[in-house]
């Protein structure tokens, strides 16, 4: 059991959050959206949105610096492990009850705002369910080594290992299988929830604009594909093409 | 110098009735889907009033355009790229669907199905948006012709301009009274700017330009919805599809005009006011005119960008850059370069956005007249309708602020000239000698003036439109250029694809539109729920395209008749 949590399941994960992104992006650009639902109702949304977003970027921010950085290099620059604890217990639980707090309003507003709540989809409400938990999960995690004060469990000697392990293909099943319970749950709906990114409208996250800092305000296309030019013939599965739509060269 | 060629209209709104055919064929042919009920690509504005969605040009509220820096650069009024990035996980100024109008349908199945009873049933209004009963309290045109003026009028965020500017006088300059109101009609469509603000807003890079001519686009596989488009857009002529969660715009019709026919909002003008052509444009110095100092100077700024095709300097760069002998020849024989750039009788909407706007507009003398005649003068008498230009101040500065920043010596002189034309065209349809004072009054020769006569007056087919075909040997490269809307059809459309609503990919519009056709060509027959039920299945003949004899399309030879025929 063990083996497959944390030996087998990573991977199938990864397959599906990769291929599952490939293939979207491939096969359905034209249902990549954020599908905002602001033209129905922006009074909560606009408390809502920005608390969770900004929230969940803290938290994503503090799972990389917890799960990929070694313990040994925070020691390194002299953060010992009672420092490295409070802090992220502190603004960590900020920025999950920040996240937990966004998204409860979101959901409210999804579920009493009539327009938006006939706006969503089966799939929406999974994937609530699943995000839902996954915050919950974590802020649990967080309650009990914040109860349990200075005997908290160390998940940078558990979890971390075997999460970085994980991508140096040689899952270290034994650590992870060492953590306490809410760390195993919180892990296998986050891994979960990673599965179903790619078939959800999470994937927006994926193509966030950071690219508007850098770009020229005016974009010029041209029908000619001499220019940056307009795409060529439609991606996904290769089109069945006859010779003249083959462009010269 | 870098030429660039660019696809402009100008509207004359001295012939617009208001009759909104355009913006209902222009809405049957792009907008009458799911998800863009709201959505007018072409809309008709009585004004004063508050045009659509309501106050959009009060930039102060709304955030659109281009505003200048201390230093003198442009900025996006809505602010720089990193505080739209952090605006956007709720876009801090966007136009609700209540500022637009919730788009409604009647329950007209009722009617039909009402069980007998005293009452007469009634189709009650449902809400598109929620299908809940809905009570119907704006829509696109709800203040047209002047309906609720006296209570809205001040509303018009031009009308609070004048009256803001001359608040010393105790009374409001632009009143609302039945005797001295005026009104006219302003069609808007996108403006495919040289220097569109929805475009440098877009955190995803979706919204482009065609090198080609210039028409401005939604990527629509690229669209990711940030909605930061329709802030920026002054004119909110970018509208959020709330079904397929994208942003949507006015196309200029570019499949239309690729094969050299005029938009659909133009073919279809009763009034015959649209004119289409070419600009040629310096691309080099858009960002400097843009840039001008005073707002004042920005309509002279922007008609500086537009070249003369039969300036040999330019017809050498337009040479270099590529763009084709035909093309050049449509540029000479261009009706909007005529209207805005030789004759200078047509204005930019707003060149105080600093967009570079390439719809442009023929400012109303009608106004004027009207309010001449109701007085008993001559209208078209000249000397009588160059004072009135001067004294009637109230449409003039209301024009000014529309089409000149301010500026009432431009819409003065233009109004002269247009003045100046019925005057001495007058004289020459009476059979007598056109009188060569009344071009010169307004710098023209009577040459000129005639010229500009035939171009507004007869405006034939051929000379309102002329629009250079997209190059053959590059149709194949046309088809499906990646921005198509997809076409509706019929309930199926937006059904869920495996990821929610319009995921998936689209149909080629060539596929959706030959199963639309099919379908309309079977589907609609008013008579099916006759009793007798004999024209089920029949093709309404009305939306024959003319080609093929579908299933239906002739009525079914009666069993007896046939085998009758058969034993004979």
């Amino acid at each position: 059991m063990s083996t497959f949590l944390w030996g087998v399941l990573p991977y199938l994960c990864i397959a599906s959050l990769v291929g599952g992104t490939i293939w979207r992006y491939r096969y359905d650009k034209f249902g990549w959206t954020t599908r905002s639902s602001q033209l129905y109702e922006s009074r909560l949304l606009r408390i809502g949105s920005p608390l969770f977003h900004f929230g969940i970027l803290l938290v994503f921010i503090g799972h990389v610096g917890g799960l990929v950085i070694p313990e040994s290099w925070t020691e390194a620059v002299g953060v010992g492990e009672g420092l490295y604890h409070f802090n992220a217990l502190l603004f960590g639980g900020i920025a999950g009850v920040c996240t937990l707090v966004g998204i409860l309003i979101l959901v409210y507003r999804r579920r009493t705002t009539g327009p938006v709540f006939m706006a969503t989809t089966k799939n929406d409400k999974l994937m609530y369910v699943l995000l839902v938990a996954a915050i919950l999960l974590g802020l649990w995690t967080t309650l009990v080594s914040v109860g349990a004060g200075h005997e908290a469990h160390n998940y940078r000697e558990t979890v971390s290992p075997w999460f970085r392990s994980v991508f140096l293909l040689r899952p270290d099943d034994a650590a992870m299988a060492a953590a306490p319970i809410q760390f195993h749950i919180h892990s296998i709906v986050g891994m979960l929830l990673f599965a179903l990114w790619p078939f959800t409208r999470l994937v927006h996250a994926f193509t966030a604009p950071l690219h508007y800092l850098f770009r020229p305000y005016i974009v010029y296309r041209s029908r000619d594909q001499r220019g940056q030019g307009s795409r060529s013939p439609r991606p996904g599965w290769s089109s069945v093409g006859t010779s003249d739509r083959e462009r010269r060269p | 110098m870098r030429v660039m060629a660019q696809m402009g209209m100008v509207m004359n709104l001295d012939k617009c009735i208001g009759c909104h055919t355009c913006s209902v064929t222009c809405k049957q042919a792009w907008t009458n889907r799911a998800g863009t009920e709201y959505v007018w690509f072409n809309n008709v504005e009585t004004r004063p009033g508050q045009g659509y969605p309501r106050r959009y040009e009060d930039q102060e509220t709304w955030k659109g355009g281009w505003e200048l820096t201390h230093r003198g650069n442009l900025k996006l009024k809505a602010g720089g790229r990193v505080q739209k990035l952090l605006g956007i996980f709720a876009s801090p100024v966007q136009p609700k669907l209540a500022d637009y109008y919730e788009p409604w349908t009647y329950d007209y199945q009722t009617l039909v199905e009402a069980p007998l009873g005293d009452d007469f049933p009634v189709a009650r209004p449902k809400s598109l948006i929620t299908g809940d009963n809905t009570k119907i309290t704006w829509s696109a045109n709800w203040d047209d012709n002047l309906g609720g003026s006296s209570e809205m009028g001040h509303l018009d965020p031009i009308v609070a301009t004048l009256n803001e500017k001359v608040r010393r006088a105790s009374e409001d300059k632009v009143r609302f009274e039945l005797e001295q109101t005026f009104m006219f009609y302003l069609p808007r469509i996108c403006e495919h700017c040289l220097n569109p603000s929805c475009m440098a807003s877009c955190p995803s890079g979706a919204i482009y330009k065609r090198e080609e001519d210039g028409i401005v686009l939604v990527d629509q596989d690229r669209c990711r919805g940030w909605r930061q488009c329709i802030t920026g857009c002054p004119y909110k002529k970018i509208y959020f599809n709330h079904k397929s969660g994208k942003a949507e715009k006015c196309t200029f019709c570019y499949p239309r005009i690729e094969v050299g026919l005029p938009t659909v909002c133009s073919e279809t003008c009763v009034g015959r006011l649209r004119y289409l052509g070419l600009f040629l444009y310096d691309a080099d110095r858009v960002t400097e005119a843009a840039t001008t100092p005073d707002e004042g100077d920005l309509y002279e700024a922007q008609l500086d960008l537009l070249l003369d095709p039969n300036d040999p300097e330019v017809v050498a760069a337009a040479r270099r850059d590529g763009i084709p002998d035909d093309w050049m020849d449509a540029a000479r024989r261009s009706p909007v370069y005529a209207l805005a750039k030789t004759y200078r009788v047509a204005l930019p909407l707003h060149p105080e956005y600093r967009t570079m706007p390439m719809v442009w507009y023929v400012p109303p003398l009608s106004p004027i007249v009207d309010v001449l005649s109701s007085q008993g003068h001559d209208a078209e008498d000249q000397g009588v309708l160059f004072g009135a230009i001067e004294a009637l101040r109230i449409p003039v500065d209301y024009l000014a602020e529309l089409f000149t920043a301010g500026r009432t010596d431009i819409v003065t002189a233009v109004l002269q000239k247009l003045a100046a034309m019925r005057a001495y065209m007058r004289d020459v349809s009476l059979g007598r000698d056109g009188d060569p004072s009344i071009p010169e009054a307004v710098g023209m020769s009577e040459e000129a003036l005639y010229e500009m006569y035939r171009l507004m007056a007869i405006a034939k087919y051929a000379d309102r439109y002329v629009i250079p075909s997209a190059h053959v040997e590059r149709a194949h490269e046309l088809e499906e250029l990646g921005c198509s809307l997809d076409y509706d059809e019929g309930p199926g459309m937006y059904e869920s694809g495996p990821f929610g609503e319009a995921s998936g990919r689209p149909a080629p519009v060539a596929v959706e539109t030959f199963n639309a056709l099919r379908q309309r060509q079977t589907s609609d027959s008013p008579t099916s729920t006759t009793a007798s039920g004999e024209l089920r299945g029949r093709v309404n003949l009305l939306n024959w395209d003319g080609n093929g004899a579908p299933d239906g399309l002739f009525p079914d030879t009666p069993r007896e008749a046939t085998t009758a025929e058969e034993q004979r």
